[in-house]
């Protein structure tokens, strides 16, 4: 059972833990959204002053904050005492496509070193990359209503044709960056 | 009480993020690959028990264990455009990054600092969506 939770989680496992934070976000009278949290920062920031769509009282929003903050926790106690390895169980096809773009670290750590090691920072190429993805899932996720918990988890779950539209755009542009436009930045 | 609550949720979800690999940007690139099955398995398998409990939730009338209210769900608005090119955008940025805003904050945890950056300007691109929303078509 430990090694079982220590290992890398089967796809049917993390589904249905996730399904579960659903349950329980419901169950508590809540939604599960996790992009409403950028929006509720800009607020906390001032950007009513500029917006009316930050005027809201965002201090109702206060709970999904700690959601985060604890999402943040579970990512670092995940990591640090419960993983057995910092491999991810890649397809030895992915690894080899990714080595040969330059992921020497493909299915060897977490996350590449190229873009998330402290070396990026000091690379201002990596950092536009960072900026300019970040910067278009926060974007999209507002324009489109919701992120891959919103939609793609809340709304499927609730079979909202919305949702499925909005999923369906996030596989057009993923597809089409991953296939077309990724060869080119790295 | 209610803080110390959704914070033991996000933990547990935190963990999920991590355990289950989703946070890893090498997992959302085989995913649009479709090397794997891996990353559709879990969203698929959340769907799929989401959907159940949804399903129970209305059919058994659950009420909400804080206030004794019945739970409601909401629909989400009527349209396309806005679901999707705000989509598309979405994951243009999805395919770069390889984290939408729940992992973002899971890689945070996890030592990956470069991800601060992503996150901020995640939240800039929220605010840019804020100042030019009346002009987008929705």
């Amino acid at each position: 059972m430990l090694e079982f939770l220590t290992q890398p989680w089967p796809w049917y496992f993390g589904g249905a833990m996730i399904a579960i934070v659903l349950f329980l976000l419901l169950w508590t009278g809540k939604t599960f959204g996790m992009s409403s949290n950028l929006r509720t920062l800009c607020s906390m920031m001032g950007a009513g002053k500029k917006a009316s769509f930050f005027q809201f009282d965002w201090k109702a929003q206060g709970w999904n904050l700690v959601v985060s903050l604890g999402v943040v926790i579970g990512g670092f106690i995940a990591s640090n005492f419960i993983a057995s390895t910092n491999a991810v169980a890649i397809s030895t096809e992915t690894v080899d496509q990714l080595v040969a773009l330059g992921f020497e670290d493909a299915g060897k750590s977490f996350a590449p070193k190229l873009l998330f090691s402290n070396n990026a920072f000091s690379d201002p190429y990596v950092m536009l990359l960072l900026i300019l993805g970040g910067f278009l899932v926060g974007f999209g996720a507002r324009y489109a209503g919701g992120c891959t918990s919103g939609h793609a988890i809340s709304g499927l779950t609730n079979f909202q044709l919305p949702s499925f539209i909005a999923v369906i755009g996030f596989f057009i542009g993923g597809l089409f960056v991953n296939h077309f436009i990724i060869p080119f930045l790295f | 009480m209610k803080t110390i609550i959704y914070l033991f949720i996000g933990i547990f979800f935190g963990i999920t993020l991590y355990m289950s690999e989703v946070s890893s940007w090498f997992r959302i690139y085989e995913m649009f690959q479709f090397n794997s099955f891996h990353m559709y398995g879990v969203i698929g398998s959340a769907v799929f028990f989401g959907a159940i409990f949804t399903f129970l939730i209305k059919k058994l009338k659950i009420k909400s264990v804080f206030d004794q209210t019945l739970i409601s769900l909401t629909d989400k608005e009527k349209g396309w455009k806005r679901y999707l090119i705000g989509g598309i955008i979405f994951g243009c940025g999805w395919a770069i990054s390889g984290a939408c805003p729940g992992p973002m904050f899971s890689l945070l945890g996890a030592g990956f600092m470069p991800i601060v950056v992503v996150i901020a300007s995640a939240t800039l691109g929220t605010f840019f969506y804020g100042l030019i929303r009346s002009k987008l078509p929705h």
